[in-house]
């Protein structure tokens, strides 16, 4: 598969993607004539997930279904659907799996509340390293 | 027989780290007097892992294709390098030289290492020793380099094309000499913890290890960001990929153990927290091992894939960590802070460094881990990629940036100087920027340009130790800490600029079509088919022209059979102001080619600072040996010591 | 230090593990599903590919029988050997519709020919477009639908003989 680096070796879990003979969707790799709309289509095919990719955006993908999603995306923007109807869209079919970014579901507030947990841990374990009040 | 001498050469290590474990014990729980023994066979040890690496490279460097792992990973006609790099890309030789370069480093330190007691050298050699013990175990009993292929075959199945390349000679190599190099730091403050000597002598015996491996680990980040921004074929140089967050947890904890290590021994502060860093730090890197080679993450980088293993490393890892924690909660009452400290004073400005990197370290691998833990809780599948990382780490980062430019500048104990004053340059540069790109450029997005703000602030700040003094009289090790400071500010500047300023044009083109990106014009003049020593490919040949420049480059689509791959051979040319970046693609229907063009103007300042960091790093390693070697001067911060 | 701090590393570390030694134990699933089960299809007209074969939309799901939805393409291999055994299925007495995806109409006729056509009609998605607003990520897939529609079960992977008595009962549920 073309584009994913592996670091060190292995070829054993190539992934079976054949390839069609039909060439890429229009749209899969070419930039929207509204520089403000591409913008838009940039910025949400770098949150979506690659389906068959091994941990990559469809922003980064070389395979032949992310280029299908990015012709989607790209479509559906020139034709003008905000960029989070099309990702919730999406979500609708495969889950919230398909979005890098995360929702505001229950499950992922862990998420955000860590930073502030892990800054507020961190505080109270130094609170006695530093004197804040002169004597 | 060199495959034999190789694994016997293993097995006699192994005997002697075994060995080492029981004169530790014998030595710390009586009177026996086994240092002169542990260093010497330290150094054994060592001598005999190299022995067992060298034998490994030899039969890959000849394609001896009775090995079964060059067999697997390696074929006659590839180019002698990659034969070489071939013996460390892939699971088994590269434990081979994790196991290497631990003992190694048990070898050096033994050899060299004189500022702690002995018998925390030797409490720390035998952990070292111990240490090793389980990777050699892994090898020999799960991950043999040397099995035997009978009958040989002619040929091997060849290494994978993508790791065809320089990256795979150095980027390894030097992420594990960093990985690896942190065990040193575990061992030493799990020997000083079991001597309960935990202070600044052991801090300043730890230093110079601890700096050598982040080195290390810097230039190896770097080297590996790059190869993936040429090799991916997208423009990309950092992907929040769990394998990449596996290399930069390590560097995280390494950063603050560094600079913790600098409060321990200066005031014999900070005691706990910097032998949890050392822990966590060499623990960090075995949890990146582990994560690469279990195919618990999805990742584009994880390889070697095999639950087995992945059990056994698992194993491993809960064993030293768990048995290091379990140190740490035990002696971890017997580590007397002193009194707080001011403010405003260095040791409160490292404290909070400190405080800042970790908290970047602990949403770094919460992040990696979530989904994991989402799914084992409720089943739900969720994704945490750049979207998060960016939002969470990039704030932090500036902030900690912002105080990169302060902590230098504050004396240790009180800082009595009104030291806010001399940042007022340095702000008002900051200053000046932000409202240039507000002017400039209004709609560039909040964290590119406060990029460039915190850059321009921090370039002039990290330079104010050197100045209001004679710079010469200067230790090496202030320059070096200048040099890493500014580095931080290069590599922002070049993250900001890419940001905010690069030019993308994706286009299908027929050759003959022009096309604009930046300030460019690219002529796609012809696409032809050529050929190489294992591979056939499709090369675009554009013309890109600016003012009266004019440059031709050459982008490809390789074809490799084997095994069957096919790669993206970007074509990109470094001018002072930034990069052009080419890539060709899938032809269409018609015959047109799809081309993928970026202009990236002074993207090289992110691998530049770098760079930058890790010189920083070498002049103060140089600077501090050097001290202590030719001048047989004890460290600087000695005068400004309160012994503990 | 506190008791309980000095032994938090342990408890976090331990908690880690165990997390670690799941993941291990129940290897994750690297096939991406459908959440469409339990919904309508969602509406689709397709082209036709072949001269002899009708189109397919969504509303020749949703007359009160049920089908099985083949999502394929004449270029995937393991297609080759699934046809056999959707031949079975029909010969059971399924409904066995196909949806092309990006495939030509000589590849496509010359697949049928050479492997066998259990399908009653084949739409074209040369773009995947359908097959994305069905939430399927490869080929082949197959889906049961029942007679008004509605999306009982996916089944990612070709089907094979020991998937025939599954997909024959989830048929007989969407009855």
């Amino acid at each position: 598969m073309k584009g994913p680096l592996f670091l060190l070796a292995l070829l054993i879990a190539q992934p079976v993607i054949a390839d069609s003979n039909l060439p890429p969707a229009y749209w899969s790799d070419r930039q929207l004539p509204n520089p403000k709309q591409e913008a838009q289509a940039q910025a949400l095919m770098e949150q979506l997930r690659c389906l068959v990719c091994q941990g990559q955006s469809i922003a980064d993908s070389d395979a032949e279904l992310a280029g299908d999603m990015r012709d989607l995306v790209r479509r559906r923007i020139a034709a003008g659907e905000k960029p989070a109807d099309v990702r919730s869209w999406l979500i609708q079919r495969y889950g919230t799996w398909i979005s890098y970014k995360p929702t505001a579901e229950p499950a992922a507030w862990p998420l955000w509340l860590a930073p502030l947990a892990l800054v507020l841990i961190g505080a109270w374990l130094i609170r006695r390293r530093i004197r804040l009040r002169k004597t | 027989m060199i495959a034999e001498a190789g694994l016997a050469a293993l097995w006699l290590a192994a005997g002697l780290a075994a060995l080492q474990f029981v004169l530790m014990i014998l030595a710390l729980r009586s009177d026996f007097e086994a240092a002169r023994a542990m260093r010497s066979i330290a150094v054994v040890q060592g001598v005999l892992t190299l022995v067992a690496f060298a034998m490994l490279l030899i039969v890959f460097a000849r394609s001896d294709m009775s090995v079964l792992l060059v067999f697997e990973n390696s074929s006659a006609v590839k180019p002698f390098i990659y034969k070489v790099a071939g013996a460390w890309g892939n699971h088994e030789g590269s434990m081979l030289m994790w196991v290497t370069i631990l003992a190694v480093a048990g070898a050096f330190v033994a050899l060299l290492a004189h500022r702690t007691s002995e018998r925390t050298l030797l409490a720390a050699l035998g952990a070292q020793a111990v240490l090793a013990l389980g990777f050699y175990a892994f090898l020999l009993i799960a991950s043999n380099p040397f099995a035997r292929l009978w009958p040989a075959p002619p040929d091997g199945q060849g290494l994978n094309p993508l790791l065809q390349d320089p990256g795979l000679a150095f980027h390894p190599p030097t992420l594990y000499l960093g990985y690896v190099g942190l065990s040193v730091a575990f061992s030493l403050a799990v020997g000083a913890l079991l001597t309960g000597e935990v202070d600044s002598r052991l801090a300043r015996a730890m230093r110079p290890w601890v700096l050598g491996a982040w080195i290390l680990l810097t230039l190896g980040i770097t080297a590996g960001s790059y190869w993936a921004y040429y090799e991916l074929g997208w423009g990309g140089y950092w992907f929040w990929d769990p394998v990449e967050n596996a290399s930069l947890m390590p560097w995280l904890a390494a950063t603050a153990l560094l600079h913790s290590i600098n409060v321990l021994a200066a005031r014999g502060a900070l005691k706990a927290w910097t032998m949890m860093l050392a822990v966590i730090a060499f623990s960090m890197s075995m949890v990146g091992t582990f994560l690469v080679r279990s195919g618990i993450l999805t990742s584009v980088h994880a390889f070697a894939i095999d639950p087995q293993r992945g059990t056994f490393l698992l194993a491993l890892l809960a064993i030293y960590v768990g048995a290091a924690f379990i140190l740490f909660a035990v002696r971890g009452a017997s580590l007397k802070e002193g009194a707080p400290f001011e403010l405003i004073s260095r040791e409160s400005g490292l404290v909070i460094n400190n405080l800042i990197l970790s908290v970047v370290l602990g949403v770094v691998f919460v992040g990696t881990l979530y989904p994991l833990f989402v799914e084992a809780v409720s089943g739900e599948k969720l994704s945490v990629g750049a979207p998060y990382f960016n939002a969470v780490a990039g704030p932090l980062a500036l902030i900690l940036a912002v105080l990169v430019g302060i902590g230098p500048l504050l004396a240790w104990r009180r800082e009595r100087r009104q030291v806010f004053k001399r940042l007022t340059i340095p702000a008002l540069l900051g200053i000046t920027a932000v409202v240039i790109t507000i002017i400039l450029w209004p709609s560039m997005h909040i964290l590119p340009r406060l990029g460039f703000t915190v850059a321009a602030y921090l370039a002039a700040a990290s330079i104010l130790p050197l100045i209001g003094r004679n710079p010469f009289r200067a230790p090496l090790a202030t320059w070096g800490m200048v040099m890493a400071h500014f580095g931080i500010a290069v590599a922002l500047l070049g993250m900001a600029a890419n940001a905010a300023f690069t030019s993308e044009r994706l286009a299908i083109a027929k050759p003959g079509d022009t096309l604009t990106v930046g300030p460019w014009l690219i002529l796609l003049q012809d696409v032809t088919p050529t050929a190489g020593k294992n591979w056939t490919a499709v090369e675009a040949e554009l013309r890109a022209t600016r003012g009266s420049a004019v440059v031709t480059l050459k982008p490809q689509t390789r074809y490799f059979s084997d095994p069957p791959t096919e790669t993206n051979e970007s074509a990109i040319q470094t001018f002072w102001n930034g990069q052009l970046y080419t890539v060709v693609g899938k032809p269409d229907a018609s015959g047109a080619w799809q081309l993928r063009l970026w202009w990236k103007p002074f993207v090289t300042l992110i691998w530049a600072g770098g760079a930058l960091i890790a010189l920083g790093g070498a002049l103060a390693l140089v600077g501090r040996l050097w001290r202590l070697a030719w001048r047989r001067r004890p460290d600087a911060d000695w005068r400004r010591e309160r012994y503990t | 230090m506190s008791r309980a701090l000095r032994f938090a590393p342990l408890t976090v570390l331990l908690l880690i593990i165990v997390a670690l030694i799941w993941r291990l134990a129940t290897p994750a699933d690297s096939n991406v599903h459908s959440t469409l089960e339990g919904k309508t299809v969602p509406a689709f007209a397709l082209a036709a590919i072949l001269p002899n074969k009708p189109p397919l939309s969504s509303a020749d799901l949703a007359n009160g029988q049920p089908h099985l939805v083949n999502v394929f393409a004449s270029w995937c291999v393991p297609c080759v050997t699934e046809v056999k055994v959707l031949q079975t299925l029909k010969g059971s007495g399924v409904r066995v519709e196909g949806i092309a995806i990006r495939d030509r109409p000589a590849d496509l006729s010359q697949f049928l020919a050479s492997n066998g056509d259990p399908y009653e009609r084949i739409g074209s998605d040369p773009q995947s477009q359908v097959q994305i607003s069905l939430g399927s990520s490869g080929v082949p897939e197959s889906f049961v639908v029942d007679g008004r529609g509605v999306i009982r079960y996916q089944h990612i992977g070709p089907i094979e003989r020991s998937d025939v008595p599954t997909i024959l009962s989830k048929l007989e549920q969407a009855k």
